[in-house]
């Protein structure tokens, strides 16, 4: 088997180059997911708020932000804002801005759901025993909301980590872009390898992913 | 009770303005350092070190990444020798087709070297400097059911990579072809294999290279429409680095280093079908 595909994984520092890239991905999903958690949290306990113009300038941001396809906003903060305003920032740090802004803005109304779900005894208990505002979030709502939440929140982690796969749009050198560049590489001498190459990306976005749900199973069953 | 939610209202604020704030100063410090195109100038480029060149990762043998993970190619030694001769380092920038003239007006990239072919419609965009090599049109098709009349194409799928030579003429210049659009070489070639289309347009020394690889194939139509030539570009009206590379490519084309490069680069790829006086222009004094 001189010529089998499978070969092409492992020519020279291809497997290297292909692990390289898979961590460029994993790293701008992981940070884009802690800063976007945080924030949509935030954000997430303002629209469960009674001010009116709070609540609509955040749906207008959720709705922005889920109805504009990713690579649009990836184009948008990659070619649009150095252009327009001369933000000239290095591309995986632009492609972090606009994953954290996504998460955030989805991440609110996941929480938004959340705390709104907390039965209303629960809340009117709390204040009973004399709890102020914040006591009442951080040892009633957050806590019950948390798992509420959870389920959403893992469906949202594993869609990043997929949707790095756009990253290759601005030129970031994701699994999926130094992937093409071996199969365009080989593709003379290996005319299978690009069966290989999207076989072992497709293993590898796996291996990411499928934890993330096995942590959301058991955390879920520990409360 | 209610003074605690105002507190996080306020702190979800002040946060909120601090971000716009550092936004709005980033904004403003590249603005005052480098108005617009000094960015890219030849003094900004040796001030900073680095010659930033737009290239392709995955266009085997002009502009690809090697075994072990090196950029090599037609394209990529030209910006290397371009880089030497400037005295700065060289960074690549990957492109793909369609993405190219965004990467300069967006000051990714101070140059663009990726088989990039001058058309009027590029010229309104960029500005490229004098051509390096140059490129005709060809069409493959199975020897079984060979092309070798474009008027054999009308009404028929013929296959491009989109932004390509052969995009650009089948779209503008034969309106009767359908054309059917890939992202790379790989993806059409395949597609070409699957019997998606009729036939493939694409440049002809990549052809002749591919049918030797797939004598099934043949290229029907050697050349269609005119010579088109290949160039570097780089931003409108960044003349400081125009005048620079248009010098520059004067001077490797007095030392004859195209047909080096073509040597190094090409000929393995091509075979012997191909002479370097089909691609390189004219070399010497």
């Amino acid at each position: 088997m001189a010529h089998s595909g499978i070969n092409v994984l492992f020519e020279g520092t291809n497997f290297a180059r292909l692990m390289g890239g898979l961590w460029t991905s994993v790293w701008i999903a992981a940070l884009s997911l802690v800063i976007g958690l945080v924030l949509g949290t935030l954000l997430g306990l303002l629209r469960t708020r009674q001010n009116r113009f709070v609540r609509l300038l955040l749906l207008l941001y959720l709705e922005f932000f889920r109805i504009v396809p990713t690579v649009v906003l990836l184009f948008l903060v990659y070619y649009i804002l150095p252009r327009q305003f001369h933000v000239n920032l290095p591309a995986t740090w632009m492609a972090v801005l606009a994953f954290s802004l996504w998460v955030s803005a989805e991440f609110s109304d996941i929480v938004r759901g959340a705390l709104e779900s907390v039965p209303v005894h629960q809340r009117e208990t709390g204040l009973a025993l004399g709890m102020n505002e914040w006591q009442l979030f951080r040892y009633v709502l957050l806590p019950q909301a948390f798992r509420l939440e959870l389920p959403a929140t893992i469906n949202l982690a594993t869609r990043v980590v997929k949707t790095t796969s756009l990253l290759m749009m601005i030129s970031i050198m994701d699994v999926i872009n130094v992937g093409q560049q071996i199969i365009e590489a080989n593709n003379q001498t290996y005319p299978t390898g690009v069966f290989w190459v999207y076989g072992l990306i497709f293993f590898l976005y796996f291996i990411v992913d499928y934890p993330l749900s096995r942590l959301s199973k058991r955390l879920t069953n520990n409360h | 009770m209610t003074i605690n939610w105002k507190k996080i209202v306020k702190a979800a604020l002040t946060v909120a303005s601090i971000a716009a704030l550092t936004l709005s100063v980033v904004n403003l410090k590249p603005t005052n350092v480098n108005a617009a195109d000094k960015d890219s100038s030849v003094a900004a480029i040796k001030k900073r070190g680095v010659l930033r060149v737009a290239t392709f990762g995955d266009l085997p043998p002009y502009g690809w990444v090697n075994k072990d993970g090196k950029r090599v190619g037609y394209d990529v030694a030209l910006a290397r020798q371009m880089a030497k001769d400037m005295g700065v380092k060289v960074k690549f920038v990957q492109v793909n087709a369609n993405n190219r003239v965004d990467t300069l007006n967006s000051n990714k990239a101070d140059i663009v070297l990726a088989n990039f072919t001058e058309t009027p419609e590029r010229k309104q965009a960029v500005d490229f400097a004098k051509p390096y090599m140059k490129v005709s049109v060809g069409v493959v098709s199975p020897k079984s059911k060979k092309i070798t009349k474009v008027s054999q194409l009308k009404g028929k799928k013929l296959i491009v990579t989109k932004g390509t030579t052969a995009e650009n003429y089948f779209t503008s210049k034969q309106k009767g072809v359908s054309l059917l659009k890939f992202d790379s070489k790989t993806q059409q070639f395949n597609a070409l294999k699957n019997g998606r289309a009729a036939a493939l347009a694409d440049d002809n020394s990549y052809l002749y290279a591919w049918v030797k690889k797939n004598p099934k194939y043949t290229v029907g139509i050697k050349s269609v429409g005119p010579h088109q030539y290949i160039a570097p570009a780089v931003k409108k009206g960044n003349s400081s680095l125009l005048n620079w590379t248009n010098k520059e490519i004067s001077k490797l084309n007095k030392q004859g280093f195209f047909t080096k490069d073509f040597n190094q680069e090409l000929k393995p790829y091509f075979g012997s079908e191909v002479k370097p006086s089909d691609i390189v222009l004219k070399q010497g004094k």
